[in-house]
């Protein structure tokens, strides 16, 4: 039983980062890149963490396999905001496919600053009510 | 947050005196003391702590369900030759005031296959991310708002 756990973890840990691998050749820009590399990657590594702490199932293995899960999640999307965010700083060009960028001209960059004025949908209702 | 320290007491004095340091025991004894605290403590706190934790358990359950699914509607695009995403950078209102909030807010937009948070506005009020499907863009951001942001407040407050 523990056995095909193992397995069917390993298995899709691996898919995942091969697709994440094809996913960086295959998407059109830098921004879309990062989406396949950042998230794909993540999860095929905490999968195949999971299959290792399933398959030793020892307290030992298992604290440090959830301490590598946890410290990649909280470590992986801050790397993708900084390089997302360095790269619109920059310029790079972006995929002919791109539908909308409300961030364009927000910029400020003499005063450092990011403005959020004249975006329609900040008018709307909260959805969240403090009870 | 109190409560939950002695849960995890009442979990490592029960692996100690039981002998097993197995995880199997020490989940046990978590279960345990989890329902020993429901026994014993009254008022706010046992109201406040056992909704959190099965607030938490749920959205854990939900979020990695839904990390799964978007993973695979990514893995798609990837393997099939045609492109159908449609994608760019849009704003999503805040309700998240606090630093905590939105760093925790953000880092699981991000960590969502399909969005990546760019930016937060100087004052707080936007936060600029970058979505793959931007099918309907009213609906992405009531989605991310309904499903993602109101749970975490649900949590964090």
């Amino acid at each position: 039983m523990i056995e095909i756990i193992v397995t069917i973890l390993l298995i899709s840990g691996a898919a995942f980062m091969l697709l994440a691998a094809i996913g960086i050749t295959r998407m059109p820009d830098l921004f879309t890149r990062m989406q396949a590399a950042t998230k794909a990657a993540a999860l095929g590594a905490s999968f195949i963490f999971c299959a290792v702490a399933f398959f030793f199932s020892e307290l030992g293995v298992t604290t440090r396999a959830a301490a590598t899960i946890i410290f990649i999640f909280l470590t992986a999307p801050v790397a993708a905001h900084m390089l997302g965010r360095a790269a619109y700083l920059l310029g790079v060009p972006k995929w002919e496919g791109t539908v909308t960028d409300e961030l364009r001209d927000r910029y400020n960059l003499e005063k450092g600053t990011l403005s959020s004025k004249s975006i329609d949908s900040i008018k709307k209702i909260p959805v969240y009510k403090q009870p | 947050m109190n409560v939950f320290l002695w849960n995890i007491i009442l979990a490592l004095a029960w692996a100690l005196l039981t002998g097993h340091f197995t995880v199997n025991n020490f989940t046990a004894g978590f279960v345990l003391g989890y329902l020993v605290l429901w026994v014993v403590l009254s008022g706010e706190a046992k109201s406040s702590y056992f909704k959190k934790i099965s607030l938490v358990i749920r959205f854990a359950f939900f979020y990695i369900w839904n990390l799964i699914l978007a993973s695979l509607k990514i893995a798609y695009d990837v393997i099939t030759p045609r492109h159908r995403m449609k994608s760019g950078v849009i704003a999503i209102p805040l309700d998240a005031k606090s630093d905590l909030e939105i760093t925790v807010l953000a880092n699981l937009i991000t960590i969502t296959p399909g969005t990546l948070s760019l930016d937060v506005s100087t004052d707080r009020r936007v936060l600029y991310i970058h979505a793959m499907y931007i099918d309907d863009k009213e609906e992405l951001i009531q989605e991310i708002k309904t499903e993602l942001e109101k749970r975490v407040l649900e949590m964090l407050r």
